[in-house]
């Protein structure tokens, strides 16, 4: 079977990217990338939607070169969560979630009813939460939009940088564990970016760990706990 | 004379140089809005131009009002275009440079959601970065409209009429009822104008 993301042979050497990274993930596979600042994780992100263009190697989407797919029609396929999370201020919840949607030109009927069952899927009272503005939210509900939002149109690939990092422990750890539930039951194809080790092993079916600029380690999280590279022995030290 | 029985002896010309003044500034404004704004979004998408677009507007800006009429009659004539030049120069900077500030302004995680979501640059353009800079154009509009009700006064020198008019007449007769019965409406216009568009920027203000 085709995976859903191929990376191969990527580098970007401006942004700290040395080292060819080439992995694949498929559906219902969540791949967490973990490194320090500066590790190049967040450049690895970047240049699978595009918003760098890799200065060697090739990314492809179920099989599809996405060199060869207009920026646009590639990222509208692609669920993309960012810490700061970028909800738009002027929108209410449900013009932010039906964004995508949007943009692709659905009836708008069919958007409708499209926000109220994604809102539901995150855990937000489709009444309660549709009208409301970003800034009437607490920082776990504007995440959880955001995470509404990258799944509006049904991208079988999600692409997330530190998503819950700005959040309170509690509420952080309640978001990962029903991120996990939803991909999971979702079989999306998922890139998670963070850099706290704990949430790499909840999270991730798999993990690669980056260190200046290079792929050190990709395996499971059994097998990240048992390696003997330095680099993994200094995250799990960090637990 | 005082003031009342002159505004009651002449509604009519009090009405007709007022009518005049508002003219001058909502045409003049007004254009500069339909030139500056989408000049603000070109000087946004071209950083290189940024120094020349803005630098140019603002030595427009310096050039005193009497001066720059100076200049103008050649091209226009004496009256009315002559003013509405002018004036189009004085509010260009606002609007541009409050157009750029609006844009590039707008929290770079927006735009990075935007981009990342699939929006092309026209999209986000229409969709956000208008839309969130909307308060800070705005705003440059007030600034233009309030340094147009001033310096259109100064039109009346050229014979382009509005308010300053009066005051003009009123200095060569040493007349105070007539000066007064110029600048006091011009300077309540610069108020009024002033106040609205105040409350309309505030509407367009989002929280973040």
């Amino acid at each position: 079977m085709t995976p859903v993301l191929e990376v191969r042979g990527l580098t970007f050497p401006g942004r700290g990217l040395n080292h060819e990274l080439s992995f694949s993930v498929g559906a219902g596979e969540t791949l967490v990338l973990l490194g320090r600042s500066g590790s190049g994780k967040t450049t690895a992100l970047k240049l699978i939607n595009r918003l760098l263009e890799p200065v060697t190697g090739a990314v492809f989407v179920d099989g599809e070169p996405a060199a060869g797919m207009e920026a646009t029609r590639l990222r509208r396929r692609i669920g993309y969560v960012i810490q700061e999370i970028g909800l738009f201020p002027h929108f209410t919840v449900e013009r932010n979630v039906g964004l995508v949607p949007l943009l692709e030109a659905w009836p708008s009927e069919r958007i409708g009813g499209r926000v109220r069952e994604m809102l539901a899927l995150v855990g937000l009272d489709p009444p309660a939460f549709a009208a409301r503005y970003p800034h009437e939210l607490s920082g776990g509900q504007r995440q959880r939009v955001g995470v509404a939002r990258a799944l509006a149109a049904d991208p079988p690939l999600l692409l997330l940088d530190e998503p819950f990092g700005a959040l309170d422990p509690v509420t952080r750890a309640e978001l990962q564990r029903e991120f996990r539930a939803l991909t999971e039951r979702l079989r999306k194809a998922v890139v998670f970016v963070t850099h706290d080790v704990r949430e790499g092993l909840l999270l991730g079916s798999r993990i690669g760990v980056l260190a200046g600029g290079r792929l050190v380690f990709l395996g499971t999280p059994d097998e990240f706990r048992r390696s003997d590279h330095l680099e993994c022995r200094a995250f799990l030290e960090a637990l | 004379m005082n003031l009342f029985g002159f505004y009651a002896a002449n509604v009519r010309e009090l009405l007709q140089l007022t009518g005049q003044h508002v003219l001058l500034v909502a045409a003049s404004t007004g254009t500069a809005v339909l030139i500056g704004v989408p000049l603000g979004v070109l000087v946004s998408r071209t950083p290189s131009l940024r120094g020349a677009v803005l630098g140019l507007a603002n030595v427009f800006q310096t050039i005193p009002s009497l001066a720059l009429f100076g200049f103008l009659i050649p091209l226009f004539g004496i009256g009315f275009w002559t003013a509405i030049a002018a004036l189009i120069v004085y509010a260009l900077l606002p609007v541009v440079r409050n157009t750029y500030v609006g844009i590039v302004g707008v929290d770079p995680a927006v735009r990075e959601a935007g981009v990342g979501m699939g929006m092309t640059d026209g999209e986000l353009l229409r969709l956000v970065e208008l839309p969130l800079a909307a308060g800070v154009i705005m705003a440059g509009i007030r600034v233009a409209t309030v340094v147009g009700v001033g310096i259109a006064t100064i039109a009346a020198a050229i014979g382009a009429g509005g308010l300053g008019e009066y005051i003009f007449r009123g200095v060569s007769n040493v007349n105070y009822t007539l000066i007064l019965a110029g600048a006091l409406p011009a300077a309540l216009l610069a108020l009024l104008a002033d106040a609205l568009l105040g409350a309309a920027e505030r509407r367009l203000v989002w929280r973040r």
